[in-house]
């Protein structure tokens, strides 16, 4: 910071000011909320407990950041905006350099992910490591990339995505214990029947638009919850299904058995080998998407569905038929859904309707408009960071030390969600990767598309600031 | 059957090549009505083919109601909306096609719509007509070629098997794509904006939008261009330049062309045809230089009171929509 002048001693008083009456606002707010306790005693009675120096405590943190603040971050953002256009042009060009390093290098670090897992922390480990990262992360890659169709491309707020991931699970799972039919059988089956239901859903949510399509989707969410709770006799209820066939290696099951996979193969024995399928199986479905979807934005249908987010009046214009092109949309989204949520039962051998909770689907959305809408990239990295942040606080037990034994760090998951959420809409209120990739150049073939980016690219990502 | 007068003979400046004598578009007593509120009452005109005709009136007289009733936009309340391309014998059919209830009829390679039953995209898709909006509606975030191939959804639609050969990458899709491309790259270069076919077209300036965007309209191949407003925020020499465009989109493309005008330059330069509406109801139909002078249009645009004009509008009500 430059020496006290007479300006940023008006800034000085000024922050000061800022900073009382946010410490008031934090105390009228605090008061109620930290200050008293109730605490049942042995008596079973209802005692007020007052807890004045955490409440001090927290009124002090929050001034401090608002001193902070108005001291630092708020001079420092106003000189940002200030700055030339050209230097915003230069770190956006080299920011697009650096993307596109990024995707092979993700691609690669996923294709070896387990194989790194194994050698870093044994087949022990590696389980947790493959399974709790790598699947899990993956599921909701997947989940990410098909709603980003609906979502992202379209322009469809889906808020009851996870019906179809549900319609899918229980497709899987239904017939596969009963008509005994393999996993590589149900997987198009479920897919097939996830799009029936998204395109049901589609015909009479057509006219809607915006808010009201959320809500329809919305509610179609909880009814497909409410029927898996409610239909005993099929789905068994919240007791939901267990002993879901597990998939097998192109016939050879993952088990201790003399026909086993290990065995077959001369290996010792480890669940590690049935995970690390498991992997590479979400892995290829997760990136079938991603081609299916990179191939469809350059075919017509894909335009018309960026159109149709853009103005669909002008679609109607131009002679869409907006009707098809919405129900392809959702019927699209809905299919990899369904893809999803085989694969899902299949992991998992046991499925109930806790797993297709609306907050399912709002992390999945959450995903999609923090990625940026429309990116892959940036999607697959929303989904890292969500999913992963969440298994990542599983592991914080040295935490434990600091706060406590009864402290459990994924108790604040909600918490660091909402306030990471807040912090992105701050800062790239388009998500984290806002740029859009035309589906097709005209002067521009490949050599020249460098010199292009940097051209259109500042404006493209002209965020508002402060 | 009544054939229209031909309005085209009277031209102070060059006329368009063979006028043809058969209109494009027949509107007939054509009402439109919100509620209480009677936004079109009882309008017939007709537009000619290779004809620019014109659509004036002070604000609030219905023109772009008219406008959504033709392409589809809106269902009108009353009449009929014939539209004709190919061989002009098809509109002898005309009474058979309404009392049958259907939306279209052939004869040879003449085709008749009645456009107020069809949806709004198969205005633009089977009836080929196209259209522009008062405030621009481009797809600002994509790119001015993608705005152009989207126009030419249709056609790619089908070469691509609705996606499914497309995405199996088959030679004749790729070839169909490319001569899309081809097309969008005419256009471009008639509106001379090939340098920034690959930038965001909400980037470009205003009246390269509006030329995209009559630009976009085009490539879905029309007989009847709708255009609302085309010269809204055009400076001068955009006006002429539009002028000039429009007269290379009706001779070289047998495109008729059907525009809302409130340049009053523009309309007398380039009109072959003009239309004066005032509450909803026609006041005046002919060429410019009969428009001009006639009293009841100098009336209701200078606001001249009631009486002094007879039948000079309905009550007044009407009023709120363009």
């Amino acid at each position: 910071m430059e020496a006290l002048s007479p300006a940023s001693r008006v800034d000085l008083a000024r922050a000061l000011r800022q900073t009382a009456i946010t410490a008031l606002i934090a105390f009228g707010l605090l008061l109620p909320l930290i200050g008293f306790n109730t605490v049942q005693n042995i008596h079973n009675e209802l005692v007020l407990e007052t807890r004045w120096p955490l409440l001090a405590v927290l009124v002090a943190i929050i001034a401090a950041g608002r001193f902070l603040h108005a001291i630092f971050i708020a001079p420092a953002l106003a000189r940002r905006a200030l700055r030339p256009r050209q230097e915003d042009a230069e770190r956006t060009a080299t920011r697009a350099r650096r993307v596109r390093w990024l995707t092979p290098f993700a691609l690669g670090f996923a294709l070896v992910y387990p194989a790194l897992a194994l050698s870093i922390v044994g087949t022990q480990g590696a389980v947790k490591w493959v399974d709790n990262f790598g699947v899990q992360i993956l599921i909701y890659v997947m989940l990410g990339w098909g709603l980003n169709i609906v979502v992202g491309l379209a322009g469809l707020l889906d808020l009851g995505y996870v019906a179809f991931y549900a319609v899918g699970a229980y497709s899987y799972a239904l017939l596969a214990q009963t008509f005994g039919l393999s996993f590589w059988i149900l997987l198009p089956v479920a897919g097939c029947l996830a799009a029936f239901w998204g395109i049901l859903l589609g015909f009479p949510v057509l006219r809607l638009r915006g808010d009201y399509l959320a809500i329809v989707t919305l509610a179609f969410g909880e009814i497909i919850r409410l029927i898996l709770i409610n239909w005993v006799p099929v789905t068994n209820g919240y007791a939901g299904i267990s002993s879901i066939p597990r998939p097998t290696f192109f016939g050879i099951p993952f088990n201790a058995s003399d026909e086993g996979f290990a065995a077959r193969f001369g290996l010792e024995f480890s669940p590690v080998y049935r995970t690390i399928f498991l992997y590479y199986l979400i892995l290829a479905l997760a990136l079938l998407t991603a081609a299916m979807t990179m191939r469809l934005r350059r075919l017509p249908i894909g335009r018309a569905w960026e159109a149709l987010r853009e103005d669909e009046i002008a679609c109607r214009s131009l002679g869409i038929n907006t009707t098809n092109t919405k129900l392809t949309a959702f019927a699209m989204g809905a299919m990899f859904a369904g893809f999803a949520g085989s694969f899902f039962a299949a992991r998992q051998g046991f499925i109930s309707p806790e797993s297709f909770t609306f907050m399912e689907s709002a992390v999945i959305v959450a995903i999609v408009v923090l990625g940026g809408m429309g990116s892959l990239l940036g999607v697959a990295i929303a989904a890292v960071i969500m999913i992963g942040g969440t298994e990542i606080m599983r592991e914080l037990d040295f935490l434990k030390v600091v706060f406590g034994s009864n402290f459990d760090p994924t108790q604040y998951r909600m918490l660091l969600f909402g306030f990471a959420m807040v912090l992105i809409m701050v800062w790239r209120p388009r998500g984290l990767i806002a740029t859009r990739e035309p589906s097709t150049l005209l002067n521009a073939p490949r050599a020249a598309r460098l010199r292009k980016q940097k051209a259109t690219q500042p404006s493209l990502a002209q965020e508002p600031h402060g | 059957m009544s054939r229209p007068a031909a309005i085209a003979g009277t031209h102070t400046r060059p006329v368009a090549p063979a006028p043809n004598i058969a209109p494009v578009l027949r509107v007939e007593h054509l009402s439109m009505r919100f509620g209480g509120l009677i936004a079109i009452n009882d309008l017939s005109f007709t537009a000619s083919r290779s004809d620019i005709t014109a659509l004036i009136g002070p604000n609030g007289a219905g023109k772009t109601t008219v406008f959504n009733c033709i392409t589809g936009f809106y269902k009108p309340s009353e009449g009929r909306i014939a539209l004709q391309f190919g061989d002009p014998g098809v509109w002898e059919e005309l009474s058979a096609l309404t009392e049958r209830g259907t939306r279209s009829v052939s004869r040879g390679d003449g085709l008749l719509f009645l456009l107020e039953r069809m949806p709004d995209y198969l205005v633009t898709q089977r009836a080929r007509v196209a259209r522009t909006f008062q405030n621009i509606r481009l797809f600002q975030g994509m790119t001015v070629l993608e705005n152009l191939l989207v126009a030419q959804h249709n056609p790619l639609m089908w070469a691509s098997g609705y996606t499914v050969l497309g995405a199996l990458g088959l030679r004749s899709y790729v070839r169909a794509e490319r001569s899309a491309i081809e097309k969008a790259r005419y256009w471009l270069e008639r509106i001379a904006l090939s340098d920034r076919a690959d930038d965001p077209a909400g980037e470009l300036p205003y009246g390269a939008q509006r030329r995209l965007e009559i630009a976009r309209a085009m490539c879905t191949d029309p007989v009847l261009l709708c255009l609302d407003e085309p010269a809204a925020g055009l400076n001068p020499s955009e006006s002429a330049e539009l002028a000039r465009y429009l007269f290379e989109i009706r001779d070289e493309h047998a495109t008729s062309i059907l525009l809302i005008e409130h340049d009053m330059t523009v309309v007398m330069e380039i009109s072959d045809h003009v239309i004066v509406l005032d509450h909803g109801q026609k006041i005046a139909d002919g060429t410019p230089d009969d428009v001009r002078n006639d009293p009841k249009v100098i009336a209701a645009y200078l606001g001249v009171e009631e009486e002094e004009v007879a039948e000079g509008g309905v009550n007044g009500g009407a009023q709120g929509r363009t």
